[in-house]
């Protein structure tokens, strides 16, 4: 009896603790997150919803079918595949130098971390202005210091060309991240793994290929999926540096397509499937990273 | 096995390719401390300078007095003061039960929690930004503040559940013997104790409140509620010129974010590591 009413107690207790918490979680997160899908079938009317009209899967298809949605996937594939990359090679490097006994240790981890707490925003800007077309000290560098080009570049006018600042950006601010995990991930191999390994002979080159690079594995794991994710999220450098799209709609990603369309149109069932295709699309990423590295692990 | 000279060359190398790193991570912040220091007429110079010809606080003053950026430090700085208490609490109240107390449904409930997690944040901006109407929250800090807790919600439930699994037992248990509620050891033994575990969650929560843009970037129209991220990028869409005092801004929104780092950057580099939240 005794453990009973004790159980109901704290039953009561815990609701009291939880309930805060939960009616937050309820009206901010789930309660939008299931509206948002409603709204997603419809042509919303933000304004008079009683007004919106149910268009079924036409959002969606129209999505799947405009080319600026399809050049913004293609936009943010690429991003992905060249700052995830770029992050975990930078990353793992800093790392392996962070993790010898260096002096100025502390220092370094300050320096390289700074740019991960700097606000997009910042940082975004502060890339906007070196790679400016008229006195761009990035222009500057190769033009009058190094002689690879005669001629200023206008990076950001050029839809091929501004992805250069704009994935640069994404593999500079994110390194410090990359490298303060990988830190924790060598950290936690065994010591005497390659106190072994000299034992029997193998180098440097050797002892980094087979020890180190195996024991990371969970945490490159971890690294690929996170880092994806962020990648297919990206969002302010974009919007900062082109507007989103500029020129003529060609340099969007994914969300600043998404943005655009639902505040600037007024679109929001347009908007609202938009970022249900994304979300799909990074879960379905997830789970075949996670699935396909898992299996080679077993096999 | 490996002579000293080959040691003294992986030694060199190491501090070479460590400094070569930190000039690429440093040049741009320096570039923009240089550029808010210089007057308007030498933004555009060329060569453009790493030493300026001449030193000005004229961006530091106009950004305060005429561009009230004053102002919205302030506003940044209540949001996310705000914000981060009233995250430490409700998600240190829900940790507590999910840690110490017995109840039916306690694994869905976290587990429902996490999900909050997988969430794209962005995502959620649209539904957001209706709830917010309908609650009539656009404009206000309020909307902001709400908003910002509940995104941080998960992960700092998350990671305080786990500190306050690891404190000893025996403590709490004794304490309920000699009958103390569980409010009270809530707030006379486990906050007091967890002192390193609020730390980690206090620095992530202020450093997100506080460079957040997406959200209150729909949210705060009116010109007077900006916070800093969205003043600045405003500023710079419309002077499309005067990066002195877009860069005067920058730093001084930097500067808080640098003090908060340097002081708790062993926590820090702790909570990221055992949580792998991204700053």
């Amino acid at each position: 009896m005794i453990t009973l009413k004790n159980k109901t107690n704290q039953s009561i207790q815990a609701a009291l603790f939880l309930l805060p918490g939960f009616i937050l979680f309820l009206t901010f997160i789930i309660g939008p997150m299931i509206y948002s899908f409603r709204i997603s079938f419809y042509d919303w009317n933000i304004v008079f919803p009683e007004k919106s009209t149910w268009v079924g899967l036409a959002n969606y298809l129209e999505a799947v079918g405009d080319p600026i949605f399809r050049k913004a996937v293609l936009n943010n594939v690429m991003y992905t595949l060249v700052t995830v990359p770029g992050q975990m090679v930078f990353g793992l490097l800093v790392a392996i130098l962070l993790n010898q006994q260096i002096r100025g240790k502390a220092a370094f981890r300050v320096i390289y971390y700074l740019p991960v707490i700097t606000s997009w925003v910042i940082v975004s800007l502060l890339f906007e202005y070196m790679f400016s077309g008229q006195a761009g000290l990035i222009n500057f560098l190769l033009r009058d210091i190094l002689h690879i080009i005669d001629h200023n570049i206008l990076w950001l006018a050029d839809p091929v060309l501004a992805f250069i600042p704009i994935h640069l950006l994404g593999i500079w601010k994110g390194v410090g991240w990359t490298a303060v995990i990988f830190l924790a991930g060598l950290q936690a191999i065994p010591i005497q793994l390659y106190e072994a390994a000299l034992v029997d002979g193998a180098n440097r080159l050797q002892q980094f290929r087979y020890i180190t690079i195996p024991m990371l594995r969970q945490t490159s794991i971890y690294l690929l999926v996170v880092l994806t994710a962020g990648a297919l999220n990206a969002y302010i450098s974009n919007l900062l540096l082109t507007n989103g799209g500029d020129p003529l709609d060609q340099t969007h990603f994914i969300l600043t397509l998404m943005y655009e369309e639902t505040f600037g149109n007024l679109e929001f069932g347009y908007g609202s499937a938009i970022s249900y295709l994304l979300t799909i699309i990074v879960f379905i990423i997830s789970v075949i990273q996670i699935r396909l590295l898992r299996n080679r692990e077993q096999a | 096995m490996n002579s000293p000279g080959k040691n003294l060359l992986s030694k060199s190398l190491t501090y070479f390719l460590l400094l070569a790193g930190t000039v690429i991570v440093l040049l741009p912040f320096w570039y923009m401390l240089i550029t808010s220091l210089k007057p308007q007429a030498f933004i555009f110079e060329i060569p453009p300078r790493l030493w300026p010809s001449e030193i000005s606080l004229i961006n530091y003053q106009k950004a305060l007095q005429t561009d009230q950026f004053g102002l919205y430090f302030m506003n940044s700085l209540f949001v996310a003061v705000v914000t981060t208490a009233s995250t430490l609490l409700v998600s240190s109240l829900m940790a507590y039960a999910f840690a110490r107390l017995k109840f039916r449904g306690k694994e869905f409930l976290f587990y429902f929690l996490l999900s909050g997690m997988m969430v794209p944040p962005v995502m959620l901006i649209i539904p957001q930004f209706i709830v917010a109407k309908f609650l009539d929250l656009p404009d206000k800090f309020l909307g902001l503040i709400l908003v910002y807790i509940t995104m941080n919600l998960s992960m700092q439930t998350f990671l305080l559940r786990g500190y306050f699994e690891g404190l000893p037992k025996e403590i709490e248990e004794a304490a309920l013997v000699d009958g103390a509620s569980r409010w009270k050891i809530f707030w006379k033994i486990v906050m007091p104790l967890s002192r390193p575990g609020l730390a980690v969650v206090t620095i992530f929560t202020f450093l997100f409140a506080w460079e957040e843009f997406p959200w209150a970037n729909v949210a705060i129209k009116e010109t007077t509620k900006r916070t800093l991220p969205i003043a600045i990028a405003l500023f710079q869409s419309q002077h499309l010129t005067e990066w002195g005092q877009v860069f005067a801004a920058s730093i001084m929104g930097i500067i808080p974010v640098v003090i908060v780092f340097a002081v708790f950057q062993k926590h820090f580099i702790r909570g990221i590591s055992t949580s792998g939240i991204k700053g």
